[in-house]
């Protein structure tokens, strides 16, 4: 069974850049291990919602605007895709996504098709 | 006598039965679905051929039938379908004889399903009753005063949700049990409480809940023996619910725990709940929050008359609770067990604190403890007063009929 694992933050106050090269060293550390436990499937950090972009057709016209698709708070900032046997499993793995001691991890099933 | 039959089954052992079948068909609402189409066979089957010596396997066996059926009749692009039949019918082929054999129990992992924290609570709540007590829809929507098809659309959702999200059908391991057994007591808990301080809607609908809390209290228990927290939650509702008589006047009026008539609480029900007592507060080293509740209860259960309340000991227990769930509502009993054990004087002093701290601006009971110690210092206009605030907060018709006589006495007092 596959989830996806959503990782939103709100805004950081700014880091110095020790503490952005101790997350980044965090971040490899988790998913390597998620690579090693065979858990791993695919996952990235995201641009800032600043970049986003929201696209959607109305009357066959293609309609582009700046910004996420929702304003709020906490934005996506990255994501992973996990194999795991059930939701207890997701919910381990995603506990130990360093964002989820400050921001949250939405985890969404993937459905089969 | 078929239909007699069929109603103790169901009652005794549908929680029992839908666990397996769940278990055997890893589907919930495919297992929900065949085992009322196996009771609804058993309504005609036994007529005919008498009840089976082993009515619970007759079910379940019935149901799996009835389930690959269903199977078969859905739709072929249906991926799970192929997969969830070939593993009945692989189980089938290798158990399929035991008629006779004891079901195996696996309503531990249901109550674990049934409480998982990633489904809402109230849909906790609900899971639980529908599935372990074998409650309808209509009956849990009945006494939660939900309309019946918002019910329903809860159930569904929950149901989807344990599904599709994959929410797991097991005892969760040991490094997880002790938090997400919290969980499930507190579900039990909230049935319990929902059918005790049934104030609204039909109290005997209301009332059926506790008795639910029990059941389930007791499933749980002889689940887990081991378990002091569990023991010291069965504990605390036996020694409540066995005060349900005495709670209201043949008038339907609020009785206070001083004024009940102590001979007709369940004798039964308490003596039961003192040995839980017992081995709630024994068991676990230092005690939990259910078994010192459970205590605080059992204290006032024992002694024959209200005047001998050891009030001191009563508020030594609240004292160690408030280290184990800090909260203003405990500080507050407490406040009145110091008033009780040490005079009112004390216990105002503490009231007065407590409602400096602000988080029981809304709270009812806090004028209304004011009140009472007032009342008992004959300070009636103080008193009046404070039963005028706490009127203004009370919600439910049988306490504000209280506090309205006990306003007026204060007022009368007063004016003399």
């Amino acid at each position: 069974m596959q989830y996806m694992l959503l990782i939103y933050e709100g805004q950081r106050p700014p880091m110095s850049s020790e503490e952005q090269g101790k997350l980044i060293q965090e971040y490899a550390a988790f998913t390597q291990g998620i690579v090693q436990s065979g858990h791993f499937k695919a996952g990235d950090p995201l641009e800032s919602a600043s970049t986003a972009t929201s696209v959607r057709v109305r009357n066959g016209k293609t309609l582009l605007t700046d910004g996420p698709f929702v304003e709020t708070k906490e934005q996506v900032i990255g994501y992973y895709i996990v194999e795991a046997k059930d939701l207890d499993e997701a919910a381990s793995i995603a506990s130990r996504i360093p964002s989820a001691r400050v921001g949250g991890i939405e985890i969404r099933p993937l459905r089969k098709m | 006598m078929e239909r007699t039959a069929i109603e103790q089954v169901y009652r005794a052992d549908y929680g029992r039965i839908l666990a397996r079948l769940i278990y055997l068909l890893g589907d919930f609402a495919l297992a929900e679905d065949a085992a009322q189409e196996a009771f609804g066979a058993a309504l005609e089957q036994w007529s005919l051929d008498g009840i089976p010596a082993n009515p619970s396997a007759w079910i379940i066996s019935t149901a799996r039938h009835k389930a690959i059926d269903r199977l078969r009749r859905r739709a072929a692009f249906d991926s799970r379908r192929d997969e969830i039949l070939r593993s009945i019918e692989n189980q089938m082929t290798s158990e399929e004889t035991g008629e006779d054999s004891a079901i195996p129990d696996e309503r531990l992992r249901l109550i674990f399903t049934c409480c998982h924290p990633a489904l809402a609570l109230e849909a906790q709540v609900a899971l639980s009753l529908r599935t372990l007590c074998g409650l309808s829809t209509e009956e849990i929507a009945r006494a939660f005063l939900v309309p019946g098809p918002t019910m329903a659309q809860r159930l569904v959702r929950a149901q989807r949700k344990i599904r599709a999200a994959r929410i797991p059908y097991e005892v969760p391991s040991s490094e997880q049990l002790a938090e997400r057994l919290d969980g499930v007591l507190a579900v039990i808990y909230l049935v319990f409480n929902e059918g005790y301080s049934a104030t609204a809607g039909d109290p005997l609908v209301r009332r059926d809940l506790c008795a639910e809390a029990i059941r389930l209290g007791r499933v749980l228990r002889e689940l887990i023996p081991d378990d002091a927290e569990a023991a010291g939650l069965l504990a605390l509702m036996l020694l409540h619910d066995a005060r349900r008589e005495t709670r209201l006047d043949a008038a339907g009026e609020m009785v206070l725990l001083e004024d009940q008539d102590r001979s007709r609480w369940d004798r039964a029900q308490i003596d039961e709940g003192l040995k839980l007592v017992e081995i709630a507060l024994t068991r676990a080293r230092p005690p939990g929050p259910y078994a010192v509740q459970a205590a605080i209860a059992a204290s006032h259960a024992r002694v024959p008359r209200a005047t001998d309340t050891d009030w001191r000991e009563i508020a030594e227990l609240y004292a160690y609770l408030l280290t184990l769930r800090p909260s203003p509502v405990i500080a507050l009993n407490r406040a009145v067990a110091i008033a009780m054990a040490y005079g009112p004087t004390q216990g105002l002093e503490l009231i007065d604190a407590i409602e400096t701290g602000g988080e029981l601006r809304d709270y009812y009971l806090l004028p209304a403890a004011r009140a009472d110690l007032l009342r008992r210092m004959e300070r009636w206009p103080e008193a009046a007063i404070a039963y005028r605030a706490a009127l203004a907060l009370a919600q439910n018709n049988p306490e504000r009929r209280f506090l309205e006589r006990r306003l007026a006495e204060a007022e009368m007092r007063a004016a003399r």
